[in-house]
């Protein structure tokens, strides 16, 4: 199989929607991005002013008027009362009579990491590919989807590379993939963390401990049946997240584990996720802010060698 | 021209009914939530919406321009008295009256929200060839937040089939937009984004009526967006537009003040049967609180 892109994978993602489903638009700063342009789509790929509420709002109103939509917005922050406020209430508040199939392509990673925020918010979905085959396969589902997607792109994954099938394809939402097969502990990870977890998997082998690997691939719906299952096997946990540690996809995943699976835990759970603060720029300071395949070994070890101590 | 003016009248005739009662309701402490009115602002809903028909949406600010645009008064009376039948379910309230069946994108709880939301239903309608029109009701208090601004300006960027309907009352929830809106006219506000602005008397069905025909027929057309600054005192008196428009209208004879007065009861009646039928409707239960976050999920 042919090896392209996180970036291209996404391009082609959108390229074979347009071209399956006439209703798609897509808009942003820089038009549609890599894959689609003007030329290929006359009139359906939207070169938008700088102005994010305006046009993601626009992206969110054309969806429940019968058009499927994809907005890419640069920043990101400013519209974000356009997705919580509007698109992610519209059908509950309309009782049940509104479909918003829009998708908001929001980019995470050096800036900062807030897919738990979109998670928290009930009527969006929100997705977190990890590799160039999850990324074209999940957003092919999101254009689909007559919910309102939010579709996170990091932006340190766009120059990866992976094998991709060149037809198109969907990967459904609420569906884990397990990554690596292990029975001596979970290893639940986020986007970019899942490389960074299966590199620590590599390195647990070596010395004998074998890590389950599971990459959830969507937040909102979240698989919870894979993950508790795996830790049902193992006994012990260790969730790898790259938002800060408050109300993270780590703390929720855990919360979950703790009180569904509490009988099957041998171990304390164990969260390797950047402090609480904002990202630095430095790389010195990125390096130390950023969970690593070091980290993650770690605390890997910690939940494997734990034993209760005695209560006698 | 007499058909419309019985609508017209009855439109806001039924405006002017609904918000008074549900005033009263309020404050009889029968309703809960926030209940912006529009008593003395009924021209503006009607003048402009009955240019619309079925390929138009709108957002509004207030339960008087869902009555313009067709939306049902019963279903929503009944919302909001919070009750199933409601228009939404009683899910949405006062702050999130929609019907998209009718074309109302929703009386949105943001202010500034809805102008955003018109340039994709406008959007929707350039896509399909529909010669629909998106209408955004803004009022003076929306005028501030930027959402509104880049609204004006993606509309114009991309020649959308826009009509932006700046309600002037003089106030913003509590601050006059004499010192708050930092210049003197918000249609002015145009100019700058290359869009036509008027200015209309909002006490004057026929002037905004007249004003929003051609901005309605520009944005058919291809034209572009135009904004609207319906100004408004919130005295009643000598500017009350029914009040006006009955004077028209009998003067000139065109309408019997007979004809008027029929309206009024049926309109009295009709609101009448609307509370009380909400008040007899069932209230949403646990299966309606979990019932449609998503599609699928």
């Amino acid at each position: 199989m042919r090896t392209i892109s996180y970036r291209d994978a996404i391009g082609e993602a959108l390229a074979q929607e347009m071209a399956r489903d006439r209703s798609v638009v897509v808009m942003g700063e820089a038009g549609g991005g890599r894959g689609v342009s003007e030329d290929l789509f006359p009139g359906r790929v939207l070169d938008a002013p700088a102005a994010e509420s305006a046009f993601v709002g626009a992206a969110i109103g054309a969806a429940t008027r019968g058009q499927r939509t994809v907005a890419a917005p640069t920043s990101g922050g400013s519209c974000f009362d356009q997705i919580f406020s509007q698109a992610a209430k519209f059908r509950y508040l309309l009782g049940g009579t509104a479909r918003t199939p829009v998708v908001i392509r929001m980019t995470y990673g050096h800036s900062q990491c807030l897919y738990p925020v979109f998670t928290h918010v009930p009527g969006l979905k929100v997705v977190v590919p990890s590799t160039p085959y999850e990324a074209k396969g999940l957003l092919a589902q999101a254009i689909r989807d007559d919910d309102p997607v939010v579709f996170c792109e990091h932006t340190a994954l766009y120059d990866t590379t992976g094998e991709v099938p060149e037809d198109s394809y969907t990967i459904p939402f609420g569906e884990a993939n397990v990554v690596r097969e292990g029975g001596d502990v979970t290893i639940v990870a986020i986007g970019r963390m899942v490389a960074v977890a299966a590199e620590a998997a590599g390195e647990l082998a070596a010395g004998g401990i074998e890590a389950q690997v599971v990459d959830p691939r969507t937040t909102s719906p979240l698989d919870t049946r894979t993950i508790l299952e795996s830790v049902g096997i193992t006994g012990r946990l260790v969730v790898v997240d790259e938002a800060p540690p408050r109300c993270n996809l780590a703390t929720d995943i855990s919360a979950l584990v703790a009180k569904e699976a509490f009988g099957s835990l041998r171990a304390p759970i164990e969260m390797v996720t950047p402090p609480h603060t904002p990202v630095p720029f430095s790389d010195a300071l990125e390096d130390l802010y950023l969970p690593d395949a070091q980290k993650v070994l770690n605390a890997a070890k910690a939940v494997v060698g734990y034993r209760r101590a005695s209560s006698r | 021209m007499t058909g419309t003016l019985r609508e017209a009248y009855r439109l806001m005739r039924t405006i002017r009914a609904f918000e008074e009662r549900v005033h009263e309701e309020f404050a009889a402490g029968e309703l809960r939530g926030f209940v912006p009115g529009h008593a003395g602002e009924e021209a503006s809903a009607a003048g402009v919406c009955l240019h619309l028909d079925d390929r138009d949406a709108i957002a509004g600010t207030r339960c008087g321009h869902g009555i313009a645009k067709g939306v049902d008064v019963k279903a929503m009376m009944a919302e909001l008295y919070g009750r199933r039948t409601g228009i939404c379910h009683g899910k949405g309230g006062s702050t999130h009256l929609a019907d998209l069946a009718k074309g109302l994108i929703g009386a949105n709880g943001v202010a500034g929200g809805g102008p955003t939301l018109v340039c994709g239903t406008a959007l929707a309608a350039k896509q399909q060839n529909t010669g629909g029109v998106g209408v955004a009701f803004f009022g003076d208090g929306a005028g501030y937040p930027g959402a509104t601004l880049e609204a004006l300006n993606l509309a114009s960027a991309w020649e959308l089939p826009a009509v932006f309907v700046a309600e002037n009352s003089g106030y913003a929830e509590t601050s006059a937009s004499t010192w708050s809106v930092a210049a003197d006219n918000i249609a002015d506000r145009a100019a700058g984004f290359g869009v036509p602005g008027v200015i209309v008397d909002g006490a004057d069905f026929f002037a905004v009526h007249e004003a929003a025909g051609e901005a309605v027929e520009r944005a058919r057309s291809g034209g572009g967006p135009t904004l609207i600054e319906v100004r408004f005192t919130r005295c009643f008196g000598p500017s009350d537009c029914l009040e006006w428009f009955r004077a028209r209208v009998t003067g000139s004879g065109e309408v019997p003040g007979t004809v008027l007065d029929d309206i009024d009861a049926e309109v009295a009646a009709l609101i009448e049967d609307a509370v009380c039928a909400a008040k007899a409707a069932p209230k949403p239960t646990w299966e309606d609180l979990g019932a449609d976050v998503y599609v699928s999920y």
